[in-house]
C-alpha cells in the first residue's frame, strides 16, 4: 500500500515536472542494437541531420549523446523532446575482442577503456529519462540478462517503456520472439537502417510519451 | 581445466548491504568461481553489479556472465500465477537461482524460460551438442 502510494506521488510530481522541463526519451539497449542507427534515422527524419557514427565494431558510442529539441509531428499532435543516445550495456568488455575486429592493441585498449565508462554512465543516466525506448538486435536472443536487466530497472523507476526489435531486413529477426520474452510491453519491429515502419514506432511514441 | 561452482544461500547475503552483496559475490568470481546463488539481487543491485564489474575491468578480469532464472508468472494460469505472488509475498528475493562467472571462463549463458545453457570458453571448437548443457 506505502509502496503505492509512493508510486503515485512520483507519478503525479513526475507529470507536473515533465510539463516544465523539455521530455528525454532514452535510447537503452546491449552494444550494436541500432541505438544510434535509430537516433540518426529519427534526427535525419525531423531534423534532417545526423547523431553519431555508427559501426559494426560493438560500442562505437562510449558517451552519452543528447539531441536536443526534436519535434516528431503526427495529424494535429506534436512531440517535442531531447533524444539521449546511451552507450551499449555490457557485462563485460574485452579489449582483445576489438583486435579480432582489426584495432590494433593500443587502440583495443583505449576502446574497452571508453567502453566500460560508457555503460557507467549509461547506467548512471537511467534516472534522468522520462521515457525509454529498448533497442533490441532482432536477431538475436532477446532473453539476455542485460535486457531484462534493463527494462527490470526502469520499471522499478516507474518509467514508460516501449520495446522496439531493429534489423527486421535481416532473414534471422523475430519480433515473436521478443513479444514472448517481453509480453507486457508494447514491441514495434524496426529497420532503422532502412527506414521500415518508422511510422509504427512514431505513433507508438506518441502513445507513451504523449 | 575444472570449473569451480560455489553455491552461496541467500541466508548468506540476506543481511549484507547492496554494497555487501556485490562485492561478496564478485569476489568470489574474481577468484575465478562460478557463483550459483540461491534467489536473486534486486533489480537496482543488479545494474550497480554491472557498474561495480565495469568499474573494475582490466588486463587480468574482462567482465561477468550473468543470468537469473525466475519463475515467470506471466505464463501461468490464474490460480498458479496467484498462488506464485502468494509465494513471492512469502519468500520476496529468495526464489529463483542467479548465475554469475568470469567471462575469461563463461563464455555466453543462453536461457529461456525452461533451461539454461552454459558456453565454456574451453569449448570453442568443440561442436553444439557437445556443450555443457544445465537443465534448472
Amino acid at each position: 500500500m506505502i509502496k503505492f502510494v509512493g508510486k503515485f506521488i512520483h507519478k503525479v510530481f513526475r507529470d507536473i515536472f515533465r510539463k516544465r522541463k523539455a521530455l528525454k526519451i532514452g535510447l537503452y539497449g546491449p552494444p550494436n542494437g541500432g541505438k544510434t542507427t535509430l537516433a540518426n534515422r529519427l534526427c535525419l527524419d525531423w531534423l534532417g541531420e545526423e547523431m553519431g557514427s555508427v559501426s559494426n565494431i560493438e560500442h562505437e558510442t562510449r558517451e552519452v549523446q543528447i539531441k536536443e529539441r526534436i519535434t516528431v509531428k503526427k495529424d494535429n499532435h506534436e512531440l517535442s523532446f531531447s533524444l539521449v543516445d546511451t552507450p551499449g550495456i555490457a557485462t563485460k568488455i574485452d579489449y582483445e575482442d576489438f583486435m579480432k575486429k582489426g584495432l590494433t592493441e593500443s587502440e583495443s585498449k583505449k576502446r574497452a577503456k571508453e567502453a566500460t565508462k560508457g555503460v557507467i554512465d549509461a547506467i548512471r543516466w537511467l534516472d534522468n529519462m522520462d521515457v525509454v525506448v529498448v533497442v533490441l538486435d532482432a536477431t538475436k536472443d532477446p532473453y539476455s540478462q542485460v535486457n531484462i536487466t534493463i527494462i527490470g530497472n526502469l520499471a522499478a523507476r516507474d518509467i514508460p517503456v516501449l520495446v522496439v526489435g531493429n534489423k527486421t531486413d535481416l532473414r534471422k529477426a523475430s519480433i515473436k520472439k521478443i513479444k514472448a520474452a517481453f509480453p507486457q510491453y508494447d514491441v514495434i519491429g524496426i529497420s532503422a537502417k532502412k527506414g521500415t515502419n518508422m511510422e509504427e514506432f512514431y505513433e507508438s511514441l506518441f502513445v507513451i510519451a504523449g | 581445466m575444472g570449473l569451480t561452482l560455489q553455491f552461496v544461500p541467500y541466508m548468506e547475503i540476506e543481511n549484507l548491504s547492496s554494497i555487501g552483496r556485490i562485492r561478496k559475490l564478485l569476489n568470489a568470481v574474481k577468484e575465478d568461481k562460478i557463483v550459483l546463488l540461491e534467489g536473486r539481487l534486486k533489480k537496482e543491485e543488479e545494474a550497480e553489479l554491472i557498474k561495480t564489474t565495469m568499474e573494475e575491468i582490466n588486463s587480468e578480469f574482462r567482465g561477468i556472465e550473468l543470468a537469473v532464472v525466475y519463475p515467470a508468472a506471466h505464463n501461468m494460469a490464474a490460480f498458479r500465477k496467484l498462488k506464485q505472488q502468494f509465494i513471492n509475498m512469502l519468500l520476496g528475493d529468495r526464489q529463483g537461482l542467479t548465475i554469475i562467472g568470469p567471462a575469461s571462463i563463461v563464455k555466453e549463458i543462453k536461457k529461456d524460460p525452461n533451461k539454461i545453457q552454459l558456453f565454456t570458453t574451453d569449448d570453442r571448437s568443440k561442436p553444439k551438442k557437445a556443450r555443457k548443457k544445465a537443465k534448472s
